[in-house]
């Protein structure tokens, strides 16, 4: 049930294409639309998780690539990102680079440390390569602190905003912008790479990597290359991070950051890419209903105030994933298909 | 020397203490094949339960240990029914999942109840002088050699020696076959749960003693995996060896290496370069079976 009844594809281009229908395109265009109008219409606090859950997908959609694509679970993703922010900030604070100079190079950094801590992977998989990525994140955030010279350690690094022809990007609805056009270009990257011959592989590995190696896949390299991918996009994303705080500091990189990753992954749907935002948007504005109601519930109940309202608001949030991965566990983009189905078959459906 | 030797039994009581904790991870996982990334804030939740009975209401150790083990047993026990009991045969990411989401819940309810400050409750536990030559060892950390040692040899015990024991090692080893055998899993599972909840509870009261509560204290649930991957994954007996060598190995190395670093802090990070080189060289560990699939 991927496409409305009616729909044929004739020839190659139309069997390759994304988006087959005109109401889909048209979906994608009031969707833009509306993404280009949303700086006018909200409050600064719905700009800011704006901007945060477009940093977040482009993470997101590295860590599918790695986990929902390829099946080799990292825990470790916050680590990644906290490389790739750490060198644009340094590139940028301390070497006067431009951000747009410096993205790339955290990208490549951050793939590099990923393809490094990949490199048990050659022998080891599922629980055991979990615990390398843990690995992985604990030392990385430890090297930072190590070169306290270089990143500020504990104290930070305070990190400028990014500068488009003489302009800096100091307005929230700026950045905003920046962050999407970033967003975007990693969901086109990342639904198109899943389909080349490399996303194919990753795959075959995932299913059964065994068969893979039969059919002539070169499994370990590809793994790699899957690191790596998935790094540079954590990479990309840590800098966006870094650079809307304008400040860099390891704490902005928590573990629980990188297991709530895998958490909006298994909510919105692993191995779907639309399955991703999903997974991310959902969370995030979760998290902003929990801080929007912690307060809101202490005028009622004047003892939940305090760290009681946190203590309420941290109790949610465990409960939504407990309950949505025994209720709902293949995520919501299942959901979403099954609603879709739904409406093509009424009055058919039941 | 002096210093040598004192690093070796400070290492030697808090791997011990490790040990302990590690056990209730392997059990998890051997027995109901989930990842249990709460196993820290087992601790934690053990330590803040240990500054409220020994510190705030000042009851004998004997029965706060028995008070602290009574609710750890119905912890486990609602933990499993609740939430893990409804995950049988899904996918290993989404167990570790729902793991995480208790972990986030255990974090809410050590925030409500202790709003999550430093908590000590030094010189409580019952204390035993010794000193050998220049090495004094200090009096919390004898009795935690002692807690931890005692409830090894009785997890030991039940393992090798009781039915129930008996049933979890099948389980361990083939889950289908237990089935077939007529033994039903979820008992199994239900125990193994009650298990962890009972060991993380113990090890927080004591490393609670020693330093003091915060909710940082679940940063040993994390540790505690480099304990399991180098005894073996597979191995009750190896974590034990291993969580003795790893306290060793990273007070020693915190105590030579720490003043040569700019920033310090090897403790934190020891396990996890330890855990990055066993798995880069020798995945089963160091009593674990060699299953691991070579691909």
């Amino acid at each position: 049930m991927d496409l409305p009844c009616g729909t044929f594809h004739e020839n190659y281009a139309q069997d390759m294409a994304v988006i087959r229908t005109g109401k889909q395109w048209g979906a994608l265009v009031i969707f833009l639309i509306l993404l280009i109008a949303y700086p006018f219409f909200v409050s600064d606090s719905l700009l800011s998780i704006g901007i945060v859950i477009g940093i977040t997908v482009v993470s997101v959609h590295g860590l599918n690539i790695l986990t929902g694509y390829c099946g080799q679970i990292s825990m470790g993703h916050a680590a990644f990102m906290a490389v790739g922010g750490y060198v644009s900030g340094i590139l940028c604070a301390r070497f006067g680079w431009s951000f747009f100079a410096a993205l790339p190079f955290a990208g490549l950094c951050a793939g590099l440390v990923g393809l490094f801590f990949g490199l048990p992977s050659l022998r080891i998989k599922g629980f055991y390569l979990i615990m390398a990525t843990v690995a992985a994140q604990f030392i990385v955030i430890w090297v930072i602190l190590q070169l306290y010279s270089i990143t500020g350690g504990p104290e930070g690094l305070p990190v400028p905003r990014p500068e488009i022809a003489g302009m800096v990007l100091k307005s929230k609805a700026s950045y905003f912008y920046m962050v999407m056009i970033f967003a975007v270009l990693a969901t086109i990257v990342a639904k198109n790479l899943v389909r080349t011959r490399v996303g194919r592989a990753f795959i075959a590995i995932r299913d059964n990597d065994l068969a893979a190696e039969v059919m002539g896949i070169n499994v370990f390299g590809y793994k790699l290359l899957a690191f790596f991918i998935g790094c540079v996009f954590a990479g990309v994303a840590g800098s966006l991070l870094v650079h809307y705080v304008t400040f860099a500091f390891p704490a902005q990189f928590p573990f629980l950051d990188s297991v709530w990753y895998l958490g909006m992954l298994i909510a919105g749907g692993m191995g779907s890419i639309s399955g991703g935002i999903f997974g991310v948007v959902a969370l995030k504005l979760l998290d902003y209903a929990v801080t929007l109601a912690g307060p809101a519930a202490s005028g009622i109940f004047p003892a939940l105030s305090g760290p009681a309202g946190a203590a309420v608001g941290l109790f949610i949030r465990g409960l939504v994933i407990i309950l949505f991965l025994i209720y709902e566990p293949r995520g919501l983009i299942n959901r979403w298909e099954l609603i879709k189905a739904y409406f093509r078959l009424w009055p058919y459906s039941r | 020397m002096a210093f040598l030797l004192q690093l070796l039994v400070t290492g030697f009581a808090q791997g011990m203490v490790y040990a302990l904790i590690a056990l209730g991870f392997v059990i998890v996982l051997k027995c109901s094949k989930a990842f249990n990334v709460a196993q820290g804030q087992f601790v934690m939740i053990g330590g803040y339960l240990g500054y409220t009975l020994l510190g705030l209401f000042h009851l004998p150790v004997w029965l706060s240990l028995i008070i602290a083990i009574a609710l750890a047993i119905v912890m486990g026990l609602i933990v499993e029914r609740l939430f893990l009991r409804p995950m049988v045969g899904k996918p290993v990411l989404a167990i570790i999942m729902v793991t995480m989401g208790l972990a986030t819940i255990i974090d809410a309810i050590a925030v409500f109840f202790w709003e999550s400050q430093y908590l000590t409750y030094h010189g409580l536990l019952p204390t035993i002088n010794l000193s050998v030559g220049e090495i004094s060892v200090p009096p919390e950390i004898l009795i935690g050699i002692m807690v931890s040692i005692v409830a090894v040899t009785l997890l030991m015990i039940f393992f090798r020696f009781t039915r129930i024991g008996l049933v979890m090692r099948a389980t361990a080893e083939d889950e289908q076959v237990v089935q077939i055998a007529g033994i039903k899993v979820t008992t199994v599972y239900a125990v193994s749960w009650a298990i962890a909840w009972v060991v993380g509870m113990i090890g927080g009261i004591l490393l609670g003693g020693q330093g003091g509560v915060t909710i940082q204290m679940e940063h040993v649930g994390l540790k505690v995996l480099a304990v399991v991957l180098l005894g073996g994954i597979d191995s009750i007996e190896g974590s034990v060896v291993a969580g003795i060598m790893l306290g060793m190995l990273e007070n020693i190395a915190a105590g030579y290496l720490d003043p040569l670093l700019p920033a310090g802090g090897l403790a934190t990070v020891f396990p996890f370069i330890i855990m990055i080189i066993v798995l880069i060289f020798r995945p089963y560990g160091l009593f674990g079976l060699k299953r691991i699939e070579r691909i």
